[in-house]
């Protein structure tokens, strides 16, 4: 095989390689993203499930950073998805924290790591002690 | 020298307040580390826009007092990429007041996942003159000797340069640390590449928020320390003819409110300033243009 034919495969495989890894980042994005969670990650608990002072003060993190784009009540607003949305309320504390930890940058939804991890647990016992509309009387 | 440096911390007060008091009837909370020339890796959230006034404050030795100012609009185009643009000024004692001109900068995150370091990389266009007290890094071989230079003079250097950062950052048990690489190559004019660096360690005070509503709650506050200077050109690589500064960083967050930071920076060599004042006051202004927007939400 002569030097440039030899060349030109490589470049195949590196072009094959790059449009492999672009589908796989594809398909890694098609996912919903509950599935992108990892497993441990996933069975995380919530340390301050339905502690009343946990669930306040989660509220008014919520108010300050959240409530702009998902709505004062939850209900999300114009493109900003609602929390009282299936995908939400069917997942659990560990995929939530992990969304707030991650974000999802591709879709607007920003990181909030800054965030302490107790701050983080705390707006989630507030999500998850919110009543849907559907709950309220 | 007091009495100058009292009015020109009341100047920038004022012109903090004023910039507060622009934005009073939107709701808004920053989430950024205390630090003042050290970027961490997050980025305004999308579609905010945060206004901020950075000031600084000092006094040579054998050269006259200081006060420099930089407004900085800061725009989240998008959860990966900020963009920000600095207006810059200052004025000396016994000399004038000028401004000193302009930067533009766009930060972009390339992993799109927490992960235990996170990359950004930190792209900016400066059109400035030498007459600029801004500080908002140190490269190459700074020293507080250009800061002696009279206004008049220093305004004649028009400096148009590119600067690219590599700025690292971890988060951990509350702390975040952030460690920022910088180089700077002046475009118009053959001159080397310079280089510096910034290291920033902060923490809020309480990692877990109350839940009654306060002003002066310790939640409400960060702390931590910057350390920052340069490392010479490609001529001359090193700590050695470089300023170099350290100091502590707090802030307080108003609930509600914007958020003040304080700094005093102690020179630690004979080539920088023995201690330079920072003080800052940021304010968001959430979803600036929410209803025109067309992306997608994340929580699907």
């Amino acid at each position: 095989m002569s030097r440039r034919r030899l060349s030109g495969f490589r470049a195949q495989l590196l072009w094959m390689a790059l449009v492999l890894c672009a589908a796989a980042a594809f398909a890694q994005d098609a996912k919903g993203w509950p599935q992108r969670v990892p497993e441990k990650d996933r069975q995380r608990v919530d340390p301050y499930s339905g502690h009343a002072d946990a669930i306040a003060a989660g509220a008014k993190l919520y108010a300050q950073h959240c409530s702009k784009c998902h709505g004062e009540n939850l209900e999300g607003s114009g493109n900003k998805p609602s929390l009282h949305s299936e995908a939400v309320q069917q997942a659990t504390d560990g995929e939530l924290f992990w969304m707030l930890k991650n974000g999802d940058l591709r879709h607007g939804m920003p990181s909030w790591s800054s965030l302490p991890e107790p701050a983080r647990w705390q707006i989630i016992a507030f999500i998850r002690s919110a009543k849907t509309p559907m709950n309220e009387p | 020298m007091f009495l100058f440096a009292r009015t020109c911390l009341l100047r920038l007060s004022w012109g903090a307040l004023f910039v507060s008091l622009l934005f009073l009837c939107q709701n808004a909370q920053a989430q950024e580390p205390p630090y003042f020339v050290t970027y961490s890796h997050a980025l305004e959230e999308p579609d905010n826009l945060e206004v901020a006034f950075k000031g600084t404050q000092g006094a040579p030795k054998y050269g006259n007092s200081f006060a420099g100012g930089t407004l900085e609009l800061e725009y989240g185009a998008r959860a990966w990429w900020t963009t920000e643009v600095y207006l810059s000024g200052q004025t000396t004692a016994n000399d004038s007041t000028v401004f000193t001109g302009f930067r533009w900068e766009n930060r972009f995150r390339p992993l799109l996942e927490e992960h235990w370091i996170n990359p950004v990389f930190y792209v900016e266009y400066e059109d400035h003159n030498t007459a600029d007290r801004s500080l908002l890094e140190v490269v190459g071989h700074d020293s507080v000797s250009d800061l002696r230079i009279g206004n008049a003079e220093a305004r004649k250097d028009v400096e148009h340069e590119m600067e690219m950062k590599l700025i690292l950052s971890s988060n951990a048990k509350g702390w975040n640390f952030s460690e920022n690489f910088i180089s700077e190559k002046n475009v118009t004019q053959s001159e080397p590449w310079e280089f510096g660096y910034a290291l920033g360690a902060s923490r809020p005070l309480s990692l877990k928020a109350t839940a009654r509503k306060c002003v002066f709650c310790i939640e409400n506050f960060a702390a931590g320390a910057e350390l920052y200077g340069g490392l010479g050109d490609s001529d001359g690589f090193g700590l050695k003819q470089t300023s170099h500064y350290f100091g502590p960083n707090i802030q307080w967050n108003l609930p509600n409110g914007p958020a003040i930071t304080f700094s005093p920076n102690i020179g630690l060599n004979d080539n920088s300033l023995g201690v330079l004042y920072r003080v800052g006051v940021s304010y968001e202004v959430q979803q600036l243009f929410g209803r025109f927007h067309r992306g997608r939400g994340g929580l699907r």
